[in-house]
């Protein structure tokens, strides 16, 4: 089917496309994982994604900084062609943020060193300034104090907000979140929720994939529900979650929400 | 919920439990003997047995060395001192030293310059080994190997002086190119370096006496020293060169991943020994005649080559180990290749890497032993060859053995230790 592609009116943001992706397919092997996707960002939207696991979610946002090649359709993040030109792909990724289910600090590093190593080496930034612009971040996202600890030592809700300033420190124009909260204990969602959502307030342009629909109705513009490889459904939260279309959409919903 | 729990369901604790220390049974020594020494009859037997064994050994080895003698010319005059006493003949040491440590041919009045390279050591090695030192003290570390070389070798300092500038040219071209890629960088740095050294090879032929010191050619090398250099220098080149085989052999390119691949399953595929053999008579054949291959250069190729094959293997295992998300994590950053290889994925693997490594450090150096079956007289070659087919030495087996296994051990069992100590410093996942 060809996914919904306007915007519900008065949700458009800006009026610059950020993530322009038109007919996009992507194969593992003969599995057909992504089908004809077509989706467009505007500047400062918050898009939630959900799904049930193996819907192809994640693979979605992986492919729009390149963590996983597409193999039919276009992807144009921020006016530049996704291709398998290096420079391109390096580019994009270097304005694009991501965080991880597993946070994937970097074990051998302090938090200070996990959020100066890209803006130094990428960005050419001198380590004076990159320290500062960290430490700005570090106080954005509450643990200042753990600066000069290793991922090790922290708490799994700090070392995702870590992760999160270590992206913001690339200062992306847009952010991509992969199940930012699904390894957390319960108490610790909450901290990386607020961390998010006062990033949201901020205007990011933010993809997530996540199950928190509180956050989804709190936050985003647009809800999209994937299935199968296929964009199902998308709407703005309200009417989403009170009145899913899809009879795949409605049985998801009924199981989240259902108890 | 049954009933007789119904008065436990409803509990809100009103009082802080404070925590409270560890019960203390009996502690110290006599515990630790009576639960690890006669925890058990079983246990007792054996602690038993082993003191018995234990006693036996010494029994046999202290009087061997307390009442062994240091003074003689041959074996007779020992026999003559120790009059059946069982002491050890200690004194074949005591005179042979120098060419157990130095080789028969080294001419002894320069014995001083090996012993100064091997001092400057000391100096050069601790800023790689402990990163805490001073960064600018790697600049001696970066000097040694030539100080080293002329010091040992001796001649014209040009060459190694020249050496030293091409190393420094193609490091200068390397990071000028590397803009421009990698692959290309180092092709540069390659090329200006050997350039460098084409240049000094022709002033070191046209002015050999300048800043000359006396010549040592290599088949005069020998004793402990030869182990020792090719050692140090199959080491130190094996890490980097293992390093690039483990990454080349998970390169996407097939070309570079299959050198790797065939280059590392043929040479773990084939004895250390053939390859020495090799070096010595079979390369001769296939260079063009008249070409004088240094003997020590061809067997620290051969060495270098099995031993950074064993290290790339065991980098694998540590690239291998790292989870994916590390990878994924270099690249959302915008990291290159080279970049997230050297800052991210390098440093963790190496860390996992590090028993491999030095399990494969300390087999090599005692490898380098093996040197004495194509008659080059490393420490095991002088002690089976000069010393002990000498008329005045002849059947001293245990004291030479004894001397060759204590300086064997003192080095390996120091890499050893160093290791162990690394691996507590680079610890940082604190769980």
């Amino acid at each position: 089917m060809a996914a919904l592609d306007t915007n519900p009116p008065g949700m458009i943001v800006s009026d610059e496309v950020a993530i322009d992706i038109n007919n996009m397919n992507k194969w593992y092997g003969s599995f057909h994982v992504l089908r004809d996707i077509d989706l467009t960002v505007q500047r400062g939207e918050r898009i939630v994604i959900c799904g049930p696991s193996g819907s192809g979610k994640s693979t979605l946002i992986r492919c729009i900084n390149a963590l996983e090649e597409h193999q039919q359709g276009s992807i144009v993040v921020d006016g530049t062609p996704l291709s398998s030109d290096l420079k391109d792909i390096d580019k994009i990724r270097s304005e694009v943020g991501m965080c991880f289910q597993h946070f994937n600090l970097f074990p051998h590093l302090t938090i200070m060193e996990n959020c100066t190593l890209a803006p130094i080496w990428v960005r050419k930034i001198p380590k004076k300034e990159a320290e500062e612009t960290a430490m700005h971040f570090l106080e954005k996202v509450k643990i200042p104090e753990q600066a000069d600890k290793y991922p090790g030592q922290l708490s799994g809700g700090q070392q995702q907000r870590v992760a999160i300033a270590r992206s913001l420190c690339m200062r992306p124009r847009i952010m991509l979140f992969d199940e930012p909260t699904s390894a957390l204990d319960p108490e610790m969602i909450k901290e990386v929720l607020d961390t998010m959502i006062q990033l949201a307030e901020e205007g990011m342009t933010m993809l997530c994939v996540t199950h928190e629909m509180g956050f989804a109705r709190q936050v985003a513009n647009r809800v999209i529900f994937m299935d199968a490889g296929q964009i199902v459904e998308q709407n703005a939260p309200e009417p989403f979650f009170t009145n899913p279309q899809n009879e795949r959409t409605k049985l998801f919903l009924s199981q989240i929400l259902g108890h | 919920m049954s009933d007789a729990h119904a008065h436990s369901i409803a509990f809100v604790r009103e009082t802080e439990l404070p925590p409270a220390p560890p019960p203390t049974a009996e502690t110290g020594a006599v515990k630790w003997v009576r639960e690890n020494l006669f925890s058990s009859i079983f246990n007792t037997i054996m602690t038993i047995l082993g003191l018995l064994i234990v006693l036996y050994l010494l029994s046999g080895l202290i009087p061997w060395i307390v009442n062994g003698t240091w003074e003689g010319a041959s074996i007779r005059d020992c026999r003559e001192t120790l009059q059946g006493s069982g002491g050890g003949c200690f004194a074949v040491l005591a005179e042979r030293w120098p060419q157990l440590l130095f080789g028969f041919q080294y001419p002894d009045y320069l014995r001083w310059r090996p012993s100064l390279a091997f001092a400057l050591l000391f100096l050069a090695v601790p800023p790689v080994l402990f990163f805490k030192l001073p960064r600018w003290m790697l600049v001696i570390t970066a000097l040694y190997p030539f100080v080293a070389y002329w010091l040992i070798w001796g001649g014209t300092a040009i060459t190694p002086i020249f050496a030293l500038i091409g190393v420094i040219a193609g490091y200068f071209a390397f990071t000028r190119v590397e803009r421009q890629g990698f692959v290309l960088g180092l092709l540069a740095g390659v090329i200006v370096a050997a350039i460098m050294w084409w240049i000094g090879g022709y002033i070191a032929a046209e002015e050999p006496g300048w800043l000359r010191i006396e010549a040592v050619p290599s088949r005069e090398m020998g004793g402990f020293m030869l182990n020792m250099i090719l050692g140090i220098v199959c080491v130190s080149l094996s890490i980097p060169i293992g390093i690039v085989l483990a990454l080349g052999r998970q390169s996407r390119l097939p070309v570079v991943k299959g050198f790797c691949v065939v280059f590392i399953e043929f040479v773990r595929g084939v004895p250390l020994i053939t390859l020495l053999f090799v070096a010595n008579v079979v390369l001769a054949y296939f260079l063009p005649p008249g070409t004088n291959f240094d003997l020590i250069v061809r067997v620290i190729i051969m060495i270098t080559m099995f031993s950074s094959a064993y290290i790339a293997e065991v980098i694998r295992g540590g690239l291998a180990a790292l989870p994916k998300g590390q990878y994924e994590a270099g690249d959302s950053l915008g990291l290159d290749y080279a970049q997230s290889m050297r800052l991210i994925v390098l440093p963790q693997a190496l860390k996992i890497s590090i028993p491999g490594i030095v399990n494969v450090a300390v087999g090599l150096f005692k490898d380098t032993t093996l040197v004495s079956v194509i008659s080059m007289f490393d420490l095991v070659g002088m002690i089976r060859g000069p010393i002990l087919s000498s008329t005045a030495w002849t059947g001293v087996y245990w004291e030479l053995w004894a001397a060759a296994c204590v300086l064997f051990f003192v080095v390996c069992y120091g890499i050893s230790q160093y290791s162990q100590w690394l691996e507590r410093q680079l610890r940082t996942d604190h769980r």
